[in-house]
Parts: C-alpha cells; structure tokens; sequence
C-alpha cells in the first residue's frame, strides 16, 4: 500500500531541473513557456527546481558538446533514484544540424541514459508536457 | 490523563496536516494572483510522500541527525503549545530547532547551503527578540506565561497590545520565509542563491525539514490566535486574516537583503514594541 502511495506521489509531483546544454535557446523558451500562466504546469504539481538533489526529472535541451559533457553526467550522478530523463529538441535528440561539428558528442543519450525523446526544433510546449506525463509513466516501470 | 493523550496526539497527527493543508492554500492563492489556477490543495503532501520514497543521500551523517533534531523540536514545541504549557519554553524550544536546521546546513560544503545557513542565521537574529517582546507584553498584560491563562482571559489582547500584533506579523514574515524575507530559502529554486538552506538536504530528509516547517507554522498561527482566544470566531477570523495578508505581501513585494532586514525590522519592531510596552506600563 505504502508503495502504492510513493509511486501515486510521485506521479503527482514531479519536480524538473532543466540543463540547457548548449542549445541555442529556442527550446529554453519554449521549456520556460510551459511555467507562464498559459500553460501552468504547476496545476500537476511541477515545479522548476534548480537543485539536482531535489529534481526527479532532468530536462535537457541542446547538443553534448566535449566540454559540457561532464557536468552533464555529474547534474545525472546527484540526482537521487528515481530519475527520469527527457530529451528535448532535435540537438538533445542526435546533435540536430551540429552534429558534423567537430567539437560535438552528439545527443544527450550518448552520455547518459534517455528515457524520452520529445522531437522540434524548437520543441512545442504542449509536445514537453506530453513528454514530461510519458516520462512519469516512467516511474511505474522503475519501481 | 486521556485529555492530556488527545491533546499530545493532536499536536502530533493534526497540527502537521493542518499546516500542510494551509501550505496547499497558500500555493493555490498565490497561482491565484499570478492568473494561474495552481496545484491540488493536498499537493504539500504528495511533495512529501514522494520525498520520502526517495533514495536516501546525504552529504555526512551530520546533516541528517540535524534534520531528524530539527523535527523533533518543532513537533515537541507544537505538543507543549497544545499542552497549554509555558510561553517561553515553546520559543526556546522553537529556537533550538532552528538552530539544528542551520548546523545542519553549515555542515555541508557547498557555497549556497553555506550563504543560506548564514541568511537563515541572521533572520533567526532579527525575529527572536520580537517573538521575546511579545511574549513579554502577553505576561504584562495578562500575568502569566502560561498559555492556558492566556485563552482564560476574558478580553481579547489585541485591543490592548496592536503593535505587538504588528511585530509578531514581523516574526511570521520571516519564520515563514515570505518576501522580502526569503533570503535563506529563495521561494524559486532556480535562482542566485538555488535553495540555499535547504540545497543540500534531499529526499527523505528534506521532507523532514518540511514537515517541521508545517509544525512551524501551526505554532505561529497558533500565537497569532492568543491575540483574540475570547471567542472560536474572532480566533478564526485573526488567523485567517493574519495568512491572507502574509499571502498578499509576499506577492507584491521583491526579495531585500539582510542589511534592510535587520535595520528595518529591528528599528520597527523594537520602536512598536517599546510604544505597546510603555504604554501597558504606565496606563
């Protein structure tokens, strides 16, 4: 029954840190677009955190260049279990039209493990919502 | 005895779901003002179950002996007010609970526990003399420290000592960590100082320390209704009155820093104190 309840909570208050890995602030807009009164997100109990160790979802938008990598991983590494990853835009997704660069990894899941891929270049608000609610399903299978 | 059970087990079971409840209001009003519809009222608790199902991490053990301290002494301060105990004892105890939550943050390393623990120690210097001048009005006017003696007397202590309406007003200002006081714990994490006090307290134990945020707030709710214990109505009526506004001001006003705090809420607090106590004196 207690499980029941955790896993239930934590449906209802996913808390987001959002990594702009270098993007070029397309998806960012469009990320923060989902806090204003338009969309209010926070009526599912979402709130945009700032703080890896309170986060239960890693928004990331933008391409994993050599020297961003890092903190990606260590942003992932202080997360506390359970985590959920969304990828967001086509550079987070594959590199998008950077990926020939030479000094880009390429998506985020070349570094670390993606749970959703939400596609756009920018990503649409409503298509974040939609891959932040399929990443909460998430969390049924890690339990 | 069984009264003094009841009271114990209300102090322990109610006053935390009474403050997680007004912590659920708090966040719908304030989506409210900002043309948002806002979360579910009982979001505070979803928070703090998934909080607790989470993995422990703590940066040393220290931090979490301090955070389980810190719930004890909000939980037992609580307890002591619904025992109608002594006024002073509850605040000293309130005081060390206090206290626990900012060791617990200056033993971890990272800058922005470290800047937090440091803001949350200042404004813990600038609303403990209010809360003592206070009580101490509360004892002029009524004689006794004793809560019990407090709700017995027979006219409401507002009419006899507004001003120290107004400093408590002050205190639960920056106990609640509203604008212009959240210095220590910005109310939106993704800002300068991230969630200062609390950055380094995750998971379980940070809904610890929320927990004993909503016994926190029952206590001071629960000072704000001595101010008029004649009547189950008028008790309502201040503390809802007393929240609304705290919502409204933390809306309308921006974050100052702790140099502002300390010179205005000392000049103010202690100018009102000493007008209400003098004026109780020599009347």
């Amino acid at each position: 029954m207690f499980k029941r309840m955790i896993t239930e909570s934590r449906i209802k208050s996913p808390w987001l840190l959002h990594y702009d890995c270098g993007s070029c602030n397309g998806c960012d807009i469009e990320v923060l677009a989902c806090l204003t009164p338009v969309y209010d997100i926070e009526r599912f109990g979402i709130v945009n955190v700032g703080n890896p160790m309170h986060a239960d979802i890693l928004l990331v938008t933008g391409t994993v260049n050599h020297r961003n990598k890092k903190v990606l991983v260590n942003l992932y590494d202080q997360m506390p279990h359970p985590k959920v990853v969304v990828a967001i835009g086509s550079c987070g997704l594959s590199g998008g039209i950077f990926r020939e660069a030479y000094n880009v990894v390429g998506g985020v899941d070349k570094v670390i493990p993606v749970d959703v891929y939400v596609p756009g270049c920018p990503a649409k608000p409503e298509a974040i919502i939609d891959g932040v609610v399929i990443g909460l399903q998430k969390f049924h299978e890690k339990m | 005895m069984i009264n003094t059970c009841a009271l114990i087990l209300a102090g322990l079971v109610a006053a935390p779901l009474a403050g997680g409840l007004v912590n659920g209001l708090d966040r719908i009003l304030t989506a409210r003002f900002q043309a948002r519809v806002g979360p579910p009222v009982v979001q505070p608790f979803y928070d703090v179950v998934k909080l607790l199902g989470k993995e422990k991490t703590v940066v040393n053990v220290w931090q979490a002996f301090c955070a389980y301290c810190y719930l004890a002494a909000t939980a037992i301060s609580v307890v002591l007010f619904f025992l109608q105990s002594d006024l002073l004892l509850i605040l000293f105890i309130q005081a060390v609970g206090a206290v626990f939550l900012v060791i617990g943050a200056l033993s971890s390393t990272s800058p922005y526990s470290q800047v937090g623990a440091q803001r949350e120690l200042l404004q813990i210097l600038s609303y403990e003399p209010l809360l003592v001048l206070v009580t101490v009005g509360i004892y002029l006017e009524t004689g006794s420290f004793k809560i019990g003696q407090v709700y017995a007397w027979d006219e409401p202590l507002l009419l006899k000592l507004p001003f120290l309406f107004v400093v408590l007003g002050y205190a639960l200002t920056i106990k609640l960590r509203k604008s212009p006081f959240d210095l220590s714990t910005s109310h939106h994490g993704h800002q300068e100082l991230v969630k200062g006090l609390l950055t380094d307290y995750s998971g379980p134990f940070l809904a610890l320390t929320e927990i004993g945020h909503w016994f926190e707030v029952v206590l001071i709710l629960g000072l704000c209704s001595l101010f008029w214990a004649t009547s189950w109505i008028g008790m309502i009526i201040i503390v809802a009155t007393t929240y609304f506004l705290e919502i409204v001001i933390d809306n309308v006003s921006a974050r100052m820093n702790w140099r502002w705090m300390l010179g205005y809420v000392w000049a103010m607090g202690l100018t009102l104190s000493v007008v209400n106590l003098v004026w109780l004196y020599v009347r």
